[in-house]
């Protein structure tokens, strides 16, 4: 176990940056997240960690020590690919084998070592089976144990889990989560999937076009997105984006959303200094909308047309409409709440986050 | 995996079991031509073993396709052990034997470097590696009368000149540009996660090589090598070209024999002859159709 | 970087470089040696006194090379169209989901198998003109029958032409049945419900998708069309007369029989760069394809 250290790493294929100064760094026993959009470089730099592709500039370091043009074999880690990668014609014991056979493990500690880890995950019985014999479940759960048989300092998962089906994927979330609970592993896990992200993560490192966006806890990333990016691509349905103005106000600047007479006072999150007249962004999460007891709640209002009800099972999501703009929020199910109403919705401006329109930056 | 699949496409033209007078003549056409031109392809084949167990006789007073009445082996010994080709009559056996000891080793080797180089042309990306794939290729088809003057003079320098060794060598060297596309054509649809699996698993260039990708690769083998002998067996340019008198390979053997034999043609000894140099490949042709039918259509550039 | 990783860096290059250096050597190398010879005035051994291109004239000043060329012609044209014709004929009545296909290809592909000599030789006694295909039709009751192609130079090298065909044909119809098992069966159902009969389908959707397919097996039968040399050979010998002469023949016989090696390398050179005519724009799109994909 140890921890992990990224430092200003840059890769460049000729003119074509695709990382841009990364900086990560996690403790011993943390469990990463990588996550953004295709093409934003997240595989690109597990490569890296792993020492399958090598980086322009800039240190990785496993453990304290500098790995730089290391071998994979001589960074001490473990992976786990997207398509398991497990080698067809050698059974389950030998896949899992493999790479202490090439350390020259002896082989009756090898044996004992295979057969602590398929224990662990549940395989013992499919030992002797080929990968093409297995279902998707158990290819994984190969792949998983020809990772954890080597007991490396760092796993790297490589979206291990979007070949599964959708209660399967749900399944080995779950498990991955207590194997890292159990032996407080240090993992850096690649995936697309924010709900993976969130549900996984004790940092999760959010990334777009090369460049990172966000590096934090799954909280921190939920209730104070860095940008924009961050604030739409985690979270589903995504963050309310309200363009406003800034105004002077009795107590204090407010915001004046656009396209209506509504101003609401600055939320408690934001310290910088606005400067009135300033265009930003109001964000807000669905759950921060409810729908307004009369006279119940000190929290401002807004009054909106009520365009489409999805139930969800837990939650209902309300499209809501003002004006142009759509809305989206999310209730308990049973709310009494019709398509084509207008009702008035409390804001919890509590969490409440505000970006610069231009930038995108939060304020 | 076959490289003719199953008919889908007239699965998707056909209704099923509805056989109105109009489709029953239909059927009956698709299968009288098939049979028509089955029975003009066998026929050049049946002609064959039926005039290899005549005697000149009943060839005389018998036809192409008419069954042999008093069948005999007397042609197939005596070209087998005794008929005279050339100055030396001891018939066929030798030759053959020839064309195995050529055969093999050219096989084995131009295989297992076809392995090799397709191995590295599928894992390692390097400047220009496409267009020395392309200049491998074009090799694989060049007329072979371009290098006949200068092949020659080479194995002369070498001291090769009318050996089986020489042949051998000859063999590989033009064998090679087959046997890389094939095998570069075939790992190159290995998924790369198994070869970057393998490299954090510790294997190295020879680990990766024979324990994770020749174990998968035994179908590719069984094309090259059916490919390659197949292709080696029936040659007979180079044969003609750089063996000399008993080192010849049975196709020139064969030819030998025919046309340049005096007097009146044993046409049942040439059938015997055609037969005995055509069956090594027949028997393979038999036993392993479908890698044969690969390693044609993998010929064809694309697998 | 440590001398083992060093050791492992070069490994590649170390397992590439004997078949290159084989392939640099004896296909580049000798081509160059080979196309070199053809401007020099070597007869029975190589000598380099450069005449120009006296030997490429002389080529084409002589009528057996004429007559090669011609011939050439006349063959590779008929066996490329015969072979692609029946090929696809016969492809197509076998993806008519008949019972035994596998028996039919098989016996259709068999001469595949079989060397060009042997080819040679069983056609040599099939079309002999004493007690081959003539007697047989004779003994059958048609008494006025002639079937002298064998021995009529006019005729003779149709005989090749129909030995090359009944060797290939089996491969060109493997060619288009593969092609025709990778048709889009959504196309097919879809023509059937636009109310298609069979055979429209097969002119109207099914070969026009096959083209890929026909350029392969122009590709495949003008290659080995080109290097035909065994099956003249066995069958002809280039006979009767030179008749049957085909450009391979004529550079074997002016090299290794009449010690005019700058003559045979001049032909030699003309058959490389016809062929290469043909497979270098063929290798070269498929190869980029390959790149895209």
């Amino acid at each position: 176990m140890a921890n992990l250290g990224i430092s200003h790493v840059t890769k460049s294929f000729g003119s074509l940056a695709v990382l841009k100064d990364i900086k990560i760094s996690i403790e011993d026993g943390e469990f990463l997240v990588l996550v953004g959009p295709s093409g934003c470089g997240k595989s690109t730099l597990l490569s890296i960690i792993a020492g399958l592709e090598e980086h322009t500039s800039g240190t990785i370091t496993i453990d304290g020590r500098p790995v730089d043009g290391l071998e994979p074999k001589e960074r001490d880690i473990a992976m786990v690919f997207q398509s398991y990668a497990l080698y067809p014609a050698m059974t389950v014991e030998q896949n899992i084998g493999f790479s202490l056979e090439m350390s020259k493990m002896p082989k009756a500690e090898r044996v004992e070592r295979v057969g602590k880890v398929a224990d662990l995950l549940q395989i013992s019985h499919l030992l002797k089976r080929r990968p093409g014999q297995l279902s998707g479940g158990q290819r994984q759960r190969v792949a998983m144990g020809r990772a954890l048989v080597r007991e490396p300092k760092i796993f790297l998962f490589d979206e291990p889990l979007s070949n599964l089906d959708a209660k399967l994927r749900v399944e080995m979330r779950t498990e991955i989560k207590r194997l890292h609970q159990r032996l407080g592993a240090t993992i850096v896990y690649v995936t697309h999937d924010q709900i993976e992200a969130m549900t996984m993560a004790t940092r999760i490192a959010v990334m777009k076009d090369g460049v990172l966006q966000q590096f934090g806890t799954p909280e921190n990333i939920y209730d104070r997105p860095a940008n924009v990016f961050v604030a739409t691509f985690m979270g589903s349905p995504p963050m309310n984006l309200l363009p406003a103005t800034v105004v002077d106000g009795a107590s204090g600047p407010r915001l004046s959303l656009k396209g209506t007479d509504v101003t609401l006072p600055l939320p408690s999150s934001v310290t910088a200094r606005l400067a009135p007249g300033s265009d930003v962004l109001l964000g807000l999460r669905p759950e921060w909308l409810s729908l307004a007891m009369e006279g119940a709640s000190a929290n401002p209002t807004l009054t909106l047309h009520v365009d489409v009800i999805e139930p969800t099972g837990p939650d209902v999501f309300v499209a809501l409409r003002a004006g142009e703009r759509e809305i989206m929020a999310r209730l308990p199910t049973g709310t009494p709440i019709c398509p084509g109403e207008k009702r008035a919705f409390a804001l919890d401006l509590s969490k409440a986050v505000v970006f610069d329109a231009a930038t995108g930056v939060a304020h | 995996m076959t490289a003719v699949p199953d008919s889908n496409f007239a699965m998707a033209l056909m209704r099923p079991r509805s056989l109105n007078p109009t489709k029953m003549l239909g059927r009956i056409f698709v299968y009288g031509c098939l049979v028509v031109l089955a029975a003009l392809f066998l026929a050049p084949l049946a002609s064959m073993v039926m005039t290899s167990l005549k005697s000149m006789d009943e060839i005389r007073s018998g036809t192409l396709l008419s069954v042999p009445q008093a069948p005999t082996i007397e042609a197939w010994a005596s070209v087998w052990s005794s008929a005279c080709i050339s100055i030396a009559c001891g018939g066929l056996k030798g030759y053959f034997g020839n064309s195995f000891l050529i055969a093999v080793p050219a096989t084995l080797i131009s295989v297992g470097l076809g392995a090799l180089n397709g191995y590295v042309f599928s894992t390692r990306r390097f400047q220009g590696d496409n267009i020395l794939f392309g200049l491998i290729l074009f090799g694989c088809f060049i007329p072979f009368q371009i290098v006949l003057i200068p092949m020659a003079g080479l194995l002369g320098m070498l001291g090769l000149a009318g050996t089986i060794p020489g042949l051998v060598l000859v063999h590989v060297v033009y064998g090679v540009c087959f046997t890389t596309m094939f095998f570069r054509n075939y790992f190159v649809t290995v998924p790369a996660e198994i070869f970057k699996a393998a490299r954090v698993d510790g294997a190295g260039f020879w680990a990766i090589f024979f324990r994770i990708l020749l174990p998968i690769s035994w179908p590719i083998v069984m094309v090259s090598i059916i490919w390659q002998f197949t292709g080696v067996w029936n040659d007979f340019l180079f044969g003609v070209s750089f063996a000399a008198g008993s080192n010849q390979p049975v196709t020139v053997a064969v030819n030998n024999l025919v046309n340049t034999s005096t007097g009146t043609k044993a046409y049942n000894e040439d059938m015997a002859a055609a037969m005995i140099a055509a069956l090594p490949t027949i028997v393979i042709y038999v036993a392993a159709g479908r890698y044969f039918l690969r390693g044609l259509m993998a010929g064809a550039v694309k697998g | 970087m440590t001398l083992s990783k060093r050791i492992q860096a070069a490994l590649p290059a170390f397992v590439l470089s004997p078949s290159l250096a084989a392939i640099a050597i004896c296909v580049y190398g000798f081509i160059a040696y080979t196309a070199l010879l053809s401007f020099t005035g070597s007869k029975m051994f190589a000598k380099f006194d450069f005449v120009g291109l006296r030997q490429y004239e002389r080529l084409f000043d002589n009528p057996r090379w004429i007559t090669a060329v011609e011939n050439m012609a006349i063959f590779g044209g008929l066996y490329v169209v015969v072979a692609t014709c029946l090929g696809l004929y016969i492809a197509v009545l076998i993806d008519q989901k008949i019972r035994l296909e596998g028996v039919f290809r098989a016996i259709f592909l068999y001469p595949m198998a079989l060397s060009f000599v042997v080819t040679g030789v069983i056609w040599q006694w099939l079309l002999n003109p004493g007690l081959g295909l003539e007697h047989m039709v004779r003994s059958l009751g048609w008494q006025s029958f002639t079937f002298q192609w064998l021995v009529e130079p006019d005729w003779a090298i149709y005989t090749i032409v129909i030995a090359g065909v009944w060797q290939v044909t089996g491969f060109v119809m493997a060619l288009f049945l593969a092609g025709l098992r990778g048709v889009d069966t959504e196309i097919l159902r879809a023509a059937r419900v636009d109310g298609a009969p069979v055979h429209k389908v097969y002119t109207r959707i099914v070969i026009p998708a096959l083209r890929p397919v026909f350029l392969t097996a122009f590709v495949i039968e003008a290659h080995l069309a080109i290097k035909s040399y065994d099956l003249v050979v066995a069958l002809t010998k280039g006979g009767p007369g030179v008749s049957t002469e085909l450009p391979s023949t004529f550079m074997y016989s002016m090299t290794f029989t009449r010690n005019e090696l700058g003559v045979g390398a001049a032909s030699a050179t003309v058959m490389l760069t016809s062929l290469a005519a043909i497979i270098v724009p063929y290798l070269y799109s498929e190869l980029r394809d390959d790149r895209r994909a």
